[in-house]
This record gives structure tokens, C-alpha cells and sequence, in this order.
């Protein structure tokens, strides 16, 4: 039994997702409390070049041809044997679509707690999860000894997992990977014709608060005299509305723009995750419970359709 | 002595041919009609019986009389003439036929002549001249001045079908004066001066001579015969059958209450799939239509993106209806983007000469899309929103009487205690952030009157008259169900309402529920009914110029028009009204659960053409309304059109407060 | 193919949300219970399924306050088989959930499982994975679209920034919904009062079931208000002002 925290770090095509450095910071909290080292556990094939950035302790590195993609069994079965080598005090993983398809099948087959949709820990080791579409929080103790949790973005800064020295490496071996269910066939890209949200210095976002696509006009127009781009929630994706390049959130693009102006965005956990980190969150929404405003720098809760046109006409004026 | 001779000039195998002419033209005719009556007899059951002499009455004044057709001018005049002047021509046939074979060849006597002989005469000339009137109206018409409501049939050879009764109709009555015009030339009776057509058409002839006028009579006369004995056959089979059709449809009319909607047909799934799931009146009236397009001209639906046409709608199903080979009735005879498309405002059956009902028509289309699950987002998410949280708005029926708070005293719980009125407010007045000040507003006047009333708090539920015009119909019983178990443990006298929507429903469909106990009011008959007592006096005359909007179900549905007027008056302002007003008045586009469903692209939004329409009024500085819905849609429509600083929407409620 | 979709009713969000006097949990006196919004996608994906090439679907379901209608609702959509767990449910975390439908599903030897990705009151993990474990079946979550061939199915599975990963799964298996392929579909009350008659609910007592998770709430909170919002009051032409003022201090302007 060790006091170390181990964190799946993410990756996907040649990049570590944003989510492993929150985690690498949330395993540093959690240190604190036990006085164990953080432990990035890195899984891949000629992937070792990742690890330079992560701010851990050290690396279990495990190399081998069924890891070059992620699938939920190979992983599985490395990580369970890890675990139960090492014997951590506690496994992060994101609350993502890796980290997801792992921690509760972990939990039940290893008999390891898991804790869901932790956003932060506490100095005294406790966790801080969010739950009810970011309306209700829950702390408790991290269950002991033994623990797995899955992590939100947003209670870490990116920042605070990045290191500028690489840590140290330990090479592991993978054994058991003959006889996989889980086999990736193909990545289908997502499109790229239209402008990279992720670029833009201010975003107009719509959410479901639009209404219909005809309304849909109106927010153009006030991007179009902001002179920025339009972006959107799921629901205005889903329907049709906009094309998925202007999706923010969990399963569409992370965006950190000067300004993310949200209008009719309800503020839930999956849409935060992709612009939580926004340098200033200005919400537009008729109920003052509505999460977005716990983010939110500057908010108001006056129709947006009353607010527009107004709106606009005085940014126009304003050029 | 005048007197009639009939068959001068016939040669007796002409005559016998002719009477062997008039039986076969009767059996073929009776076949046709027998055709169309089977035809009707395929649809589901429904009863129309009883009032016999109210049917009578409407069958005098609006066949006889004429009397919606005549609503238009032109085209009223136009029909009368020819209707009439066909009318008594085919009566002065049938008696001239009496007259000769019953009464001559077996009596011996004959009533047509004498003075009875040429008034009958004259009356016949005459007559014909109205049809010639009316024919060359409607020529006119149909080629010349060519209204877009004539124009354009989904069905190809109706065209063709109007042509061939103009020509008809036209020939038979120039020929029937060609003949008497011949007989005259050669015959020279005394009386011809009492036929003045004729002896003007016999003086044309007289030059030709004896012989080949004599013929010339013989071979029109066959002709006229000919085409008069086709005329007949075709009947059944073409658009002359609307001289059946229609009487009968308006025979047949309903005369429930136009707010209270048929149940849904659940058998073989909900609403209509096929045709013969429809009702043999409905049948009835597809058949009926004449393809006037009085209903296409009054159509929100139409002039704001020309999706629906009821007019078509009506001709496509009663093709449909003898297609060889039949088509889907859904998806390829109508399309789910038309019956969408209805507001249900009912502009089209108050226009339609025929009486038919397009609306029940639609409903009943729309319950097999809905059973179906057939329907846009927008739709989907609301009829899921109502049933689970009772408003369209999916928010929690706790917030229901959120509008409520800060006022003082506070509004009376009506499950707790006795009111006089209980006022049922209705989604829109209650959730819908920009109309609860409005809404709060009646409160306070209601507090400032002293009058004794409540609401139902989070036990209302919406009144489910638009989720019944969408077409779902179980959802429809389960909320008037849960509203009518509430009401129905309330204490109270009268039942009130801004909402028409609302009131409608409650007003005459819940009484099925059992809950007919109470008068229903909207508050626009309230207020008026406490202003005729004295309980509602103003210390101001406001001076505004005003136009008011009649909403479709207050007006059209339930003939409320005065009520609110007289309210406008009282508060001294000057009421403007709008071209189309009362009866005639325009659907703001939100009815018939349209205000739930995306809006597809469109020319100018119905509300958009209403504001226009207002501000077109010489100094009218304000567009009152007397219902929540339109007080949303019409405050945007001023936005959209930039008419924000003409026109200044406002509740009728407003003025109300503003002249207490 | 042999389809079972185990799913489960969550507080409904509408409802204003309420700590009970303990402080960690939720107040019940005002809360509503709805379906878990992505197991309704997971029932339709399974319908789609059905529908496209034929199959058999059990849509399996713990006792709740308008878990019957719900399962009346699948039956009218498509699904053949409709089974309601019946005990004490309220100390039941997922692990003890995963548990109980693992047993039912055991014997129903379904090809394939299809259950919601995950539902906001997920504190121990999340139902798809758990039973994915207990039944010993391969998992790919974040799935939303499938394609059947044989004894696999290709699924569709989302990554952030809109990548998606086709997944070859060897069947039986268990599949984590993220959105079914089109929104659920609506249905007609009078065809759920018509299936009510004919459909029927196959009742499992299970007694009482112990919380297995083994994770323990100290403190329920909502997020406080220091973390709040600045909010911009008045007339939309004073939020106008502010925010062109705002959008000017900023630089974007
Ligand atoms: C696995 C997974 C991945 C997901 N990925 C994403 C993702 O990438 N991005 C994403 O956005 N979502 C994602 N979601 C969906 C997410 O959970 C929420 O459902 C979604 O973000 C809600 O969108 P919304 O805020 O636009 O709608 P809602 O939550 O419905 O909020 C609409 C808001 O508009 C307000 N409003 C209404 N009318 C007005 C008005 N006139 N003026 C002002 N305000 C008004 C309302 O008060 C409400 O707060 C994901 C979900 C899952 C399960
Ligand atoms: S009810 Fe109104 S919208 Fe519907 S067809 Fe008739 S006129 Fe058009
Ligand atoms: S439905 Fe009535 S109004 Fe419309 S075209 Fe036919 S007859 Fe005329």
C-alpha cells in the first residue's frame, strides 16, 4: 500500500488532453494530504515523448502496439494490473471519454471506490465533485485506502500541471493484450472548412435559450458587428442550427477567448468544460439560478431578445 | 289566344327520340349521383340530424338567398345572376313540360297560355338575360381579369372542368334564344313583343326566309336539346355537382358550438390515415367545394409563405377521393408541411360558401401525424414539456404563480377558499417573462374593482385547446382532465380568463368533463359586464386613437367582437377599426399550436401583415389586444416591421388601468 | 439481435433543488423524478436497432415514481420486453444498481446493452461500465451511432473537439449512449393508454439493496455565492451600455 497518486494521463493522436493536467494538479492537492508522490501512468506505443510536460513526480511509462490507440480494454487491463502492483492511494482519471470508459469498470472489478465528477480536492484530502448538471456539489473523505476518481476540468488551471522538466521515466511491461474485444477501425476528422473557434479573441455563444433557427440571425448580426465568430451549445448543434465546428464543450472544441459572450446557455457541466477557462464570462440568461452565472464574471437576466437589438445597434454605433 | 306550342316545328320522331333522351339522361344521372352518395357512405358515421327547421332556415337564406356568396361583390352578383336566372329557367322547362305532358296530353288543358302564357314568356326572356349577365361576369373572370384565387389548381384538368361549365351553360342559353328567336321569325305570333330578346333575335332572322329559318330552328333546337340533356348527364361528374353538394352541405352543417372540436377517430390509430377514415360529412364537403378560393384569399397560412391552401387542400382530397389509383394520403396527397402550417384561426370556413369545414379536416390529419410521432422538435419538446410539467415552457408548475409575488394583498388560493371569480390565467400570462407585468397588472385592477377572486396555483395546468388543435388528443383529455378534477373542488361562480385560447376550451369543451356548471368569461366580457352595472367606473377619458385585433378564438369561434369594443369605448378612447375586422379579422399566426413549432421561411409573418394593415390607419397610435399570445406576437411584429415608434401595442388591460 | 437497455430515473433539474436538514442530501420532499435524458436516447437507439434489422428489446427499469409510465412509453416506441425492479431503492448507489441488473441480464443473455453514458447524479461511477464489469462484457462509452455486423458492432464513439473514433466491438457487449442516432421520439398518449392494456410489466422483487460504492457524502452544498456573477441591472438599454462599455475596456471593441 502506497501513499502515491497515480493519474491515467489522456492522450489522443500525438497530443495530452487538457484534462491530464488538471488532474496532475488535483494529484498534487491530494499529495499534500498523504505525502505521496504524484505518478503519471502513461499509456501508449512510442508515446514516451508526452510525458515532458507533465508536472508529476515521476512516470510509469507502458509501451506496446495493442496501446497505440485507446481502447477501453487493452487499458483496462494494464491499468488493473498496475493498481494492483502499486497499491496507490488514489487513480485520477478525466471525466472524458477515456477516462469514462475506465474508472467504474476498475472500481468493480479491482473492489476500489470510485468518486465521479470530482472538480477539486481539498487541503485535508477530501473531494469536491459536482453533480445535478453543476447545480449541487458533494465533498467526502476519499475513500480509503484505496480510491479511484474521475475528473472535471475547471477546478484546475492547465497551468498548474505543466512542468517545464521532464520527469522521470520507468518503463513497465503490458502483458495479456492478445485476445482484445475493442479494436479502433478508423478516426473520422472533425470538419474544418469553417473557422477555428478555438482562435477567436471573442465568441458570441448560443444556447437553446435561441429558440429556432430563424433567431439564430440575430446573434449573427451582433457577431458580425463584433466582428467576431458565432459558437453554440450542444442543443443548437444537435438541431441542425450551426455546424458542429462551432460546438463548445465536452465533445466539441475548447476555447479560451477574451470574451465568451453566452446568451441562453444554461451552464451545464459539459458546456463549461469547454469554455470554464474563458478570460472573462459575460451570461445573458432569464434564470438567476442558472449555473452559467457561478462562472460567470458579469451576467444580467434580461431577455436576450430584448437585449439584442438594442445590443447591437449600440455596438454598431459604438465602431 | 297566345298559348304555348310547345314542339312546333318538331317532327314527332324528334319528339319521341327527345323523351327516349330524357329517360336514358335520368338513369345516367341518377347513376352519377348514386356514385357520389356511395361514395360519402364509405366514411365513419356521424350525426348531423335534428334542428330540421334551422337547417331549412339556412338552406332559404343561403341558397336561396344567396347570402354569404353575396359577401363579395362581383363575384356574389355574378353568382346570383346565374343561379337564379338558371333557376327559373329550369323551372319554366319543367312547367312548360307539365304544361304539355300532363296537364295537356291527359287533362286536355294547358295553364301556359293567355296572359298566365306571356307573363311566363317575359318572365323567361328576361331571366335569360340574368344568366347572360352573370356568364359574361364570370368569362370575365376566369380569362380576363384572372384573380390569383382562380388560378393555379393542384389538379390539372379542373381548368378544363371550369371551362366546360362556362360553355355549357352559355351555349344552352344562347341556343334556348336562338330557338325562340327562329320560332318567332317564322311563326310572327301577335305576343312576340312580350319576348323582347327573342322577337329582337327573330328580326335578325326574318331577312333568311321560311325554310331555312325552319330548319335552321330544327338544328338548334336539337342542339340545345342535346347539350341541355348533357348538361344533366355530367352533372354528377363534374364541378355542376356543387348544384347538389352544396345545399346539401349546408343542410348538413354543424351546429355545435364551431369551439367544440370531434373527438378523434381511434379507430385503426388516432385521426385519419386514409380516407375512409374520414367522416361521410366531411365526404360531403370535399365534394362540395367549388374551388371559389374565397378561403386561399383570407388565409394566414397562404399569404404568409403559401405552404397551405385551403382551397387546394380541399380539391386535392376530393380528387383523392376517385383516384384510380390511390395515392398515400399522407405524404403524397397532403403534406405534414401544410397541415402544419394551419393556424386554425377559422378565417377560411366563416368565407367558405359551401360551409365547409377545413379545420376538423386538418385536425383530424394532424392526430394520425402526431400518432405517427411525426412532428418538428420545437413541437416535440412542448407536447413532451406539457406532459410532463403541464406548460409548454418545461418549467416546474411551482413557478406557475411566480407572477404572483410582491402583490398585495396576496391573490387568493382558490382551492383553499370561496371566490367569486376564479380566474384561470393560462401559460403564456403566467410564465412567460415579458407578459407576467401585464399580468399582474389585471391582478391589481381585479384588487382595485374589490373583486373576489383566486387562481389554481401550481394546480393548474394548461387548458390543452392548442394541444388539441395540434392533434394530441390524449394529451388533451389528461390535461382538462386534471384541470377539471381541480375546478371541479373549487368553490366558485364564474370562471375567468384573459387567455381566448383558454377560454374556448373551457367554455365548450369541458363541459364534457363535466364541468358546464359555470358561466365562462373572458375578461373582456367582465370588464364590460361590470361597466353596464356601474362597478366599473373611469375618472379619465384617455383620448387615444386606437385599433383593436380581434383574437381568432374570441372572435371567430365564440363571436365575442362587441364585448372589448365597448371596454376600448368606455375608457375614452377612439376605436379605428382595421379593413379586416370582427368576422373578417386576421390570425396573428400563433393559433393552433403554431406558436410551438418552427417557423419556416416566410414572406411576410401574418403579424407582420397585421401591423401593416394597422398602421396604414390615419393617426392610430395604438394596436390593443385582448389576449396574452398576442400581445408576444404583435410586439415583435412592430419590432420586425420598424414600426416601434408608429405604433404602441398595449393590452386592453392597459387602457383599463390607465382610465381607472 | 437481442437488445437490453437497463436505465434510471434522476431528479428532475426544472425543480428548484433543495438540501434536506442533514445537509447531504437531497431535500425529497419537492423532488420529481424523470428519466435519465440520455437512457431515453439509449431506448431509442435500441428502437432504431430493432427497427433497421429486426431484433428484440427489454427495456429494464429500477421502481420509481413514473417508472411505469416510462416503460409504457418504450413499449409504444418498439421495445418487446418490459421489466421493473421492485424493492427499496433508496440507499441504492450505482454499484448496488449495476449489481441488480447484472443479475436480470444474466438472464435474459442479451448480444448487446445499451444503456445512457452517464446521468448527473452519478457520484459512484457510472451504471454502463459497472455492468459491463459484473457481466464480464467489453465497454466503449460516448457512443452515438452503431452499425451491426454479425457477431460485432461498429460504434460510433465522441472525443472532445468533435474527432470520432469508429470502434470495432466484439459482441455481446455493453455501449454507453451519448445520443442515439435521432432525438427520441415522441409518442402519442392515446397509443401509451392503448399499449397499457396490452403491454405488460414484469415485476423482480429484489428486497432491499444495500449502497455498494462505498462512497460517503459528508457535505451537499449548492455553489456559493461568492463564486457569483457581477449582475448587470436595469433597462436593456443600461446592459447595452454596460457591456459595449465593457467590450471597449476590453479591447474586443
Ligand atoms: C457526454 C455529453 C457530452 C456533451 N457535450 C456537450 C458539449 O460539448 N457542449 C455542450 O454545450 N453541451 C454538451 N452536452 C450537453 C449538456 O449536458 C447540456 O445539455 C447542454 O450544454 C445544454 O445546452 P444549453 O445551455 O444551450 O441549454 P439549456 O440547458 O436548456 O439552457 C437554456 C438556457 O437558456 C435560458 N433562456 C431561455 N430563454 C432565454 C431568453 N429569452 N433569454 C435569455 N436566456 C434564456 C434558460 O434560462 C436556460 O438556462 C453534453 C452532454 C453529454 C452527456
Ligand atoms: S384555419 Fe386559418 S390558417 Fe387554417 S386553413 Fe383556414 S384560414 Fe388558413
Ligand atoms: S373550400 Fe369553400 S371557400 Fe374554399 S374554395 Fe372551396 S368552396 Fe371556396
Amino acid at each position: 500500500m502506497s501513499q502515491d497518486i497515480f493519474v491515467v494521463i489522456e492522450h489522443l493522436r500525438g497530443q495530452v488532453a487538457e484534462v491530464s493536467y488538471a488532474m496532475l494538479a488535483g494529484a498534487r492537492q491530494l499529495s499534500k494530504a498523504d505525502n505521496g508522490e504524484v505518478v503519471a501512468v502513461l499509456l501508449g506505443h512510442n508515446a514516451q515523448g508526452l510525458a515532458h510536460d507533465l508536472a508529476a513526480d515521476r512516470v510509469i511509462y507502458v509501451d506496446h502496439p495493442a496501446l497505440a490507440e485507446f481502447t477501453s480494454d487493452a487499458y483496462q487491463i494494464v491499468l488493473a494490473g498496475l493498481i494492483q502492483e502499486h497499491s496507490p492511494r488514489a487513480v485520477l482519471f478525466g471525466h472524458s471519454s477515456i477516462g469514462m470508459d475506465l474508472a467504474s469498470s476498475l472500481s468493480a472489478k479491482l473492489g476500489i471506490p470510485v468518486v465521479n465528477s470530482c472538480r477539486t480536492f481539498t487541503e485535508d484530502g477530501k473531494f469536491v465533485s459536482q453533480i445535478c448538471g453543476g447545480k449541487i456539489m458533494v465533498e467526502g473523505a476519499l475513500p480509503a485506502p484505496a480510491a479511484l476518481a474521475t475528473m472535471i476540468p475547471g477546478g484546475y488551471k492547465t497551468e498548474q500541471g505543466q512542468s517545464a522538466q521532464t520527469p522521470p521515466l520507468t518503463p513497465a511491461s503490458a502483458a495479456g493484450l492478445d485476445n482484445l474485444r475493442v479494436a479502433v477501425k478508423q478516426y473520422i476528422e472533425p470538419d474544418t472548412s469553417d473557422v477555428d473557434i478555438s482562435k477567436e479573441t471573442m465568441l458570441v455563444s448560443i444556447g437553446r435559450g435561441i429558440q429556432n433557427k430563424d433567431n439564430i440571425e440575430l446573434a449573427n448580426e451582433l457577431a458580425q458587428a463584433l466582428g467576431c465568430a458565432l459558437s453554440a451549445s450542444r442543443p443548437v448543434v444537435d438541431q441542425g442550427w450551426l455546424p458542429t465546428t462551432r460546438l463548445v464543450g465536452k465533445s466539441g472544441k475548447h476555447v479560451k477567448p477574451k470574451i465568451y459572450l453566452a446568451l441562453g446557455i444554461s451552464g451545464a457541466p459539459e458546456h463549461v468544460e469547454g469554455m470554464g477557462e474563458s478570460e472573462t464570462i459575460v451570461a445573458v440568461n432569464t434564470d438567476p439560478n442558472a449555473p452559467i452565472f457561478n462562472i460567470a464574471k458579469y451576467g444580467t437576466t434580461i431577455d436576450m431578445f430584448d437585449l439584442l437589438p438594442v445590443l447591437i445597434d449600440k455596438v454598431k454605433q459604438a465602431k | 289566344m297566345p298559348i304555348r306550342e310547345t314542339f312546333w316545328n318538331i317532327p314527332h320522331w324528334a319528339e319521341i327520340a327527345q323523351y327516349i333522351a330524357a329517360l336514358l339522361t335520368a338513369i345516367l344521372f341518377i347513376a352519377g349521383i348514386t356514385r357520389r352518395v356511395l361514395r360519402w357512405r364509405r366514411g365513419r358515421p356521424e350525426k348531423r340530424s335534428g334542428h330540421f327547421w334551422s337547417r331549412i332556415g339556412s338552406l332559404v337564406t343561403q341558397v336561396l338567398g344567396q347570402k354569404r356568396t353575396l359577401d363579395e361583390k362581383f363575384p356574389g352578383i355574378m353568382h346570383f345572376s346565374i343561379f337564379w336566372g338558371m333557376l327559373v329557367l329550369a323551372a319554366g322547362t319543367a312547367l312548360a313540360t307539365i304544361d304539355w305532358d300532363v296537364t295537356h296530353l291527359f287533362f286536355g288543358f294547358q295553364i301556359l297560355k293567355g296572359s298566365v302564357y306571356v307573363v311566363f314568356e317575359l318572365m323567361l326572356d328576361l331571366l335569360g338575360l340574368l344568366v347572360v349577365l352573370g356568364l359574361g361576369m364570370a368569362i370575365y373572370r376566369r380569362y380576363i381579369s384572372r384573380p390569383a384565387r382562380l388560378q393555379n389548381f393542384p389538379v390539372k384538368k379542373l381548368a378544363g372542368d371550369d371551362t366546360y361549365v362556362l360553355v355549357m351553360l352559355a351555349f344552352i342559353t344562347l341556343s334556348g334564344y336562338l330557338t325562340e328567336g327562329l320560332r318567332l321569325a317564322v311563326m310572327r305570333p301577335d305576343w312576340a313583343a312580350w319576348s323582347p330578346i327573342g322577337n329582337a333575335i327573330a328580326s335578325l332572322f326574318l331577312s333568311l326566309g321560311d325554310p331555312t329559318n325552319q330548319t335552321l330552328h330544327l338544328v338548334i333546337w336539337g342542339l340545345h336539346i342535346v347539350t341541355a340533356f348533357g348538361v344533366l348527364i355530367s352533372l354528377p361528374f363534374t364541378k355542376l355537382f356543387h348544384i347538389f353538394s352544396v345545399p346539401l352541405n349546408i343542410y348538413f352543417r354543424s351546429l355545435e358550438p364551431a369551439g367544440a372540436l370531434r373527438a378523434a377517430n381511434m379507430d385503426g390509430g388516432m385521426g385519419v390515415k386514409e380516407w375512409t377514415q374520414f367522416t361521410w360529412k366531411q365526404l360531403l364537403d370535399f365534394e362540395a367545394c367549388t374551388r371559389c378560393g374565397r378561403c386561399q384569399d383570407v388565409c394566414p397560412a397562404y399569404a404568409s409563405a403559401q405552404v397551405l391552401s385551403p382551397r387546394n387542400m380541399m380539391v386535392k382530397l376530393d380528387d383523392h377521393l376517385w383516384e384510380k389509383k390511390p395515392r398515400a394520403l399522407h405524404g403524397e396527397v397532403v403534406l405534414a408541411d401544410e397541415l402544419w402550417a394551419c393556424t386554425t384561426c377559422r378565417a377560411c370556413v366563416q368565407v367558405c360558401p359551401a360551409f365547409i369545414d377545413h379545420v376538423t379536416t386538418f385536425v383530424d390529419l394532424r392526430r394520425h401525424l402526431v400518432d405517427q410521432g411525426k412532428m418538428d422538435q420545437m413541437l416535440q419538446d412542448a407536447l413532451s414539456n406539457l406532459g410532463r410539467y403541464g406548460n409548454s415552457f418545461g418549467q416546474s408548475d411551482r413557478m406557475r404563480a411566480k407572477w404572483t409575488m410582491g402583490l398585495q394583498p396576496p391573490v387568493k388560493d382558490a382551492r383553499r377558499e370561496e371566490v367569486e371569480y376564479l380566474w384561470f390565467v393560462g401559460d403564456y400570462a403566467s410564465y412567460n417573462a415579458t407578459l407576467t407585468d401585464v399580468t399582474r397588472k389585471t391582478a391589481e385592477v381585479f384588487q382595485k374593482l374589490g373583486l373576489n377572486f383566486g387562481i389554481l396555483y401550481e394546480s393548474e395546468r394548461n387548458s390543452g385547446n392548442d394541444v388539441r388543435r395540434v392533434g394530441e388528443e390524449g394529451l388533451f383529455e389528461m390535461l382538462a382532465d386534471k384541470n377539471s378534477q381541480v375546478l371541479s373542488r373549487c368553490k366558485f361562480q364564474t370562471l375567468i380568463t384573459t387567455d381566448p385560447h383558454s377560454y374556448n376550451t373551457l367554455k365548450n369543451e369541458y363541459p364534457a368533463n363535466g364541468n358546464g356548471r359555470y358561466p365562462v368569461l373572458h375578461y373582456s366580457e367582465l370588464l364590460d359586464q361590470l361597466i353596464a352595472a356601474g362597478k366599473l367606473k373611469f375618472s379619465k377619458k384617455l383620448g387615444y386613437k386606437v385599433t383593436y385585433h380581434d383574437p381568432c378564438y374570441l372572435g371567430r369561434y365564440n363571436g365575442v367582437y362587441d364585448a372589448p369594443r365597448r371596454v376600448i369605448e368606455a375608457t375614452g378612447c377612439e376605436l379605428v377599426e382595421m379593413p379586416r375586422h370582427r368576422e373578417r379579422g386576421f390570425c396573428c399566426g400563433a393559433g393552433g399550436g403554431r406558436i410551438w413549432m418552427e417557423e419556416k421561411e416566410v414572406k411576410e409573418r401574418p403579424s407582420e401583415s397585421r401591423i401593416r394593415e394597422a398602421v396604414g390607419l390615419e393617426g392610430v397610435q395604438m394596436f390593443v389586444v385582448a389576449c396574452p399570445k398576442d400581445l408576444t406576437m404583435f410586439r415583435d411584429a412592430v419590432k420586425t416591421t420598424g414600426n416601434e415608434q408608429r405604433l404602441e401595442v398595449k393590452d386592453l388591460i392597459d387602457l383599463v388601468a390607465e382610465a381607472l | 439481435m437481442k437488445i437490453a437497455v437497463p436505465i434510471k430515473f434522476v431528479p428532475d433539474l426544472v425543480e428548484e433543488l433543495t438540501i434536506d436538514p442533514s445537509g447531504t442530501a437531497l431535500d425529497t420532499t419537492w423532488l420529481r423524478l424523470i428519466i435519465n435524458e440520455l437512457d431515453d436516447h439509449a431506448v431509442e437507439q435500441a428502437v432504431l436497432l430493432k427497427e433497421r434489422g429486426g431484433g428484440d428489446v427489454t427495456v429494464l427499469a429500477a421502481e420509481a415514481d413514473g417508472v411505469d409510465d416510462f416503460l409504457f412509453t418504450a413499449a409504444a416506441k418498439g421495445a418487446d420486453r418490459l421489466i421493473k425492479l421492485t424493492g427499496d431503492f433508496s440507499t441504492a448507489d450505482n454499484h448496488a444498481l449495476g449489481r441488480a441488473f447484472a443479475d436480470v441480464i444474466k438472464e435474459l443473455q442479451p448480444d448487446l446493452i445499451l444503456t445512457g453514458v452517464q446521468a448527473h447524479n452519478d457520484l459512484d461511477g457510472s451504471i454502463g461500465p459497472l455492468l459491463a464489469e459484473y457481466l464480464g462484457l467489453p465497454y466503449v462509452g460516448y457512443v452515438a451511432g452503431i452499425t451491426p455486423g454479425g457477431d460485432k458492432v461498429i460504434a460510433r464513439k465522441e472525443y472532445a473537439g468533435g474527432l470520432v473514433a469508429e470502434v470495432e466491438v466484439k459482441l455481446p457487449a455493453v455501449l454507453g449512449i451519448q445520443a442515439a442516432e435521432q432525438p427520441p421520439r415522441y409518442v402519442a398518449y392515446s397509443k401509451i393508454r392503448q399499449i397499457m392494456g396490452t403491454a405488460k410489466i414484469e415485476e423482480r422483487p429484489l428486497g432491499a439493496l444495500e449502497s455498494g460504492g462505498g462512497v460517503m457524502i459528508e457535505r451537499m452544498f449548492q455553489p456559493e455565492a461568492a463564486e457569483r456573477a457581477t449582475m448587470l441591472e436595469g433597462s436593456p438599454e443600461d446592459v447595452a451600455d454596460k457591456l459595449v462599455g465593457l467590450f471597449k475596456e476590453l479591447g474586443t471593441l
